[in-house]
């Protein structure tokens, strides 16, 4: 994504460095940082140009629809899954349950009643957020570890759902889903950005970075919020906050609603692409590996978790010529990654504060003492 | 829907039980270490599918050429300590490469359940792709490995009052029961049982009082592995064929089951494995079989929404009473 740039500056100068480029961004006037924003959204509009691709994606894949199909999405579904993981520090192993019921409502809704793309992007996200609040309503009472099961049985409820119900097809899923309706067929340096066609996949990544932006400016406001201080109060300390006013499970709620909208309209979108979707679509490795992006990135910064989420979604495709012992390694890298940079590759400073002090905002393992030697190891990890 | 269930009930019950020993076996090691570690190791999982691949390994190897039921006895036995040891082994295996040093570094338990994911991809991956092909000799598509005609020929039906019990399910559910036991006893009796008890109820208390955790967390490892083992086994029993993608589904009914029960509490994750196997046979009977794993997750949040730490409540400790 746009993030390259930024990710190689990040991996050339780290430690101490780092928090030096950070406290210059953090000072620098607003023209700046306007400046350096412009120029990263030109990055991404230029980023499925065949030059990067031909560096980016193996030979014989199209880099055009690995952007859109894998990666954009992934990043949108991480930002959604950030808002409930890494802000409110609610553990959701379930999220894909909001992406199948985006992508299952345009499936009905436009394939069976005609409904256009747009209105049924609305409807969807209407629905998802309605979705989020049946499961967070019961559930969102449950401490930790029970959350994160509940989730991932409804993720698996949904799916198993999907493949019993013959109104949707069962396992053969919904097929002949309409593309989004053309807006305009103007063309701009050889692409038509409006034109949702079959054979072009950069209008539909053009379509998610709309998404993706709007999502970054709507989810970052909210962070500077007092929605999200209210959720920053209950990832440190869901009683503390409680007793000092803030209506916790309210909050909560909203964050799962939230994220849950952002999940079913990246799911809308992929089904306008594909034409055509069942429940295989929508297995626990999605969740997975959605949320492998949010904590690889680095919980809670939204850089950090696109870069994460584009490492997870480009990864695998970009040793796909290692067929099928790509997922070999990838499992591997994934668990190197973690023992190298358990705070993510990119973490918001606040989050770093927590894991040196041993807390990490979604807790600590157990039998994790500080014996002799391990606290020389914890100050190494918050410097 | 009814009668089906009434017609079905005895059988079902028999199904639920011995599905429910697997269950409750895996969710063991689940409970577990979540018990002193505070860690949901997804990998686990996949512990318990390699214990499938090593009891189906044995029973090829072996050619048993006789029939009839006390065979069988013996032929589960060798499969079971060649399962548990193997498992068992994997499983500290996994805990030195994916946890420890996380766990030296202090990282967040979502690092650790990363980890934990990545470990399970590559373990499926690598039997998947590895294993299968150059041990067992198959390609990848329909890679499902089913036992030998031989074994087949072990299973009888017995009698028991109204109700026809094959010996494969009864030896199952008897083999769980047996390893239930003496891993209650071994918690409950041994020293290094009261070991794990005092690390999971507090790690710094445990460590000044002399107990050595990097030793109680690889011996909860290692149980934890054995029960997956034995339970692998007597899996390859009753299903008589396994394939690398097995301990997805199976690993989470029984992670279900350790909530269901009281995570990290031992006696609520063998409660637990025996109620969601029961109540998802007679719910399949009940409801069409296709609806079973909804039944079950929905069974679990029903329960949690009234019970929100399970039926029995948490803490390894509390399991001695």
């Amino acid at each position: 994504m746009n993030l390259s740039k930024k990710a190689n500056a990040n991996s050339a100068a780290s430690g101490l460095s780092l928090d030096r480029a950070r406290d210059a961004w953090a000072d620098a006037p607003g023209w700046a940082r306007w400046s350096v924003y412009l120029l990263l959204v030109i990055g991404a509009l230029l980023l499925p140009n065949q030059t990067i691709g031909s560096f980016m994606a193996p030979s014989s894949t199209d880099w055009a629809s690995m952007l859109s199909d894998q990666i954009a999405i992934y990043v949108l579904l991480a930002l959604g899954l950030n808002v409930v993981v890494g802000m409110a520090g609610l553990l959701d192993l379930g999220y894909v349950a909001f992406y199948a019921v985006g992508g299952y409502t345009i499936a009905i809704f436009a394939s069976k009643h005609g409904w256009s793309f747009w209105e049924t992007l609305v409807l969807a996200i209407v629905f998802s957020a309605l979705a989020g609040v049946i499961l967070g309503a019961p559930t969102l009472r449950l401490r930790g570890d029970y959350l994160a099961i509940v989730t991932l049985g409804f993720g698996e409820i949904v799916r198993v759902t999907a493949q019993n119900s013959s109104y949707v097809n069962g396992p053969r899923g919904i097929q002949g889903i309409p593309h989004p309706p053309t807006l305009s067929e103007f063309e701009i340096m050889g692409v038509q950005p409006l034109k949702y066609g079959l054979l072009d996949s950069r209008p539909y990544y053009y379509l998610l970075l709309f998404f993706i932006i709007l999502t970054i400016i709507f989810v970052k406001r909210l962070d500077r919020s007092r929605v999200g201080r209210a959720w920053a109060a209950i990832r440190e300390d869901e009683d503390a906050a409680e007793l000092m006013g803030v209506p916790t499970f309210k909050f909560k709620l909203a964050a799962f609603a939230i994220g849950a909208a952002i999940g079913g309209s990246g799911g809308v979108v992929f089904a306008g692409k594909q034409t055509s979707i069942n429940p295989d679509n929508f297995t626990f490795l999605v969740s997975a590996l959605i949320l492998a992006g949010v904590v690889l990135g680095g919980s809670g910064n939204i850089p950090g978790v696109m870069l994460g989420a584009f490492v997870v979604a480009w990864l695998p495709e970009r040793f796909r010529f290692m067929q099928d012992y790509r997922m070999l390694i990838f499992g591997a890298a994934l668990v190197l990654m973690m023992i190298f940079r358990p705070e993510g590759l990119w973490p918001s400073r606040r989050r770093k504060a927590e894991l040196a002090e041993g807390t990490g905002g979604m807790g600590s393992m157990g039998a994790e003492v500080a014996g002799p030697g391990q606290a020389a190891a914890a100050g190494e990890v918050g410097k | 829907m009814l009668d089906d269930f009434i017609n079905q009930f005895w059988p079902s019950t028999v199904d639920g039980l011995s599905l429910g020993a697997i269950y409750a076996l895996v969710a063991l090691g689940y409970t577990m270490v979540y018990g002193v570690l505070r860690l949901i190791n997804f990998a686990h999982a996949d512990v318990f599918m390699i214990g499938t691949f090593a009891a189906l390994w044995t029973v090829r190897s072996m050619g048993v050429d006789q029939v009839g039921g006390f065979a069988l006895i013996g032929v589960v036995v060798v499969m079971a300590v060649v399962a548990g040891a193997v498992a068992g082994g994997s499983a500290m295996l996994l805990e030195v490469t994916a946890y420890r040093p996380l766990r030296k570094r202090g990282a967040s338990r979502l690092a650790a359940l990363i980890s934990a994911i990545g470990a399970s991809i590559f373990i499926q991956q690598l039997f998947g792709t590895v294993i299968i092909r150059h041990v067992f000799g198959t390609s990848k598509s329909g890679g499902k490995l089913p036992v030998n005609e031989h074994f087949r020929k072990l299973k009888t039906v017995i009698d028991i009052g109204p109700i026809h019990v094959s010996n494969d399910k009864l030896i199952v559910f008897v083999g769980a029961v047996l390893m239930m036991i003496a891993l209650d006893q071994f918690v409950n009796r041994t020293k290094l049982g009261r070991g794990i008890r005092s690390t999971a109820q507090d790690p710094e208390t445990a460590v000044l009082m002399g107990v050595n955790i990097d030793r109680v967390v690889q011996t909860t490892f290692l149980i934890g592995g054995i029960m997956a083992g034995v339970a692998a086994a007597l899996y390859i029993v009753r299903i008589e064929q396994t394939d690398y993608f097995v301990g997805f589904l199976l690993g989470i009914k029984a992670f279900t089951a350790a909530v269901l029960g009281g995570i990290g509490n031992i006696r609520g994750a063998l409660a637990g494995g025996f109620v969601l196997g029961l109540l998802e046979t007679y719910g399949s009977s009940f409801f069409g079989s296709g609806w079973r794993d909804v039944v079950a997750f929905s069974l679990l949040i029903l329960v949690l929404m009234f019970r929100p730490t399970g039926i029995f409540g948490e803490s390894l400790q509390q399991a001695r009473a």
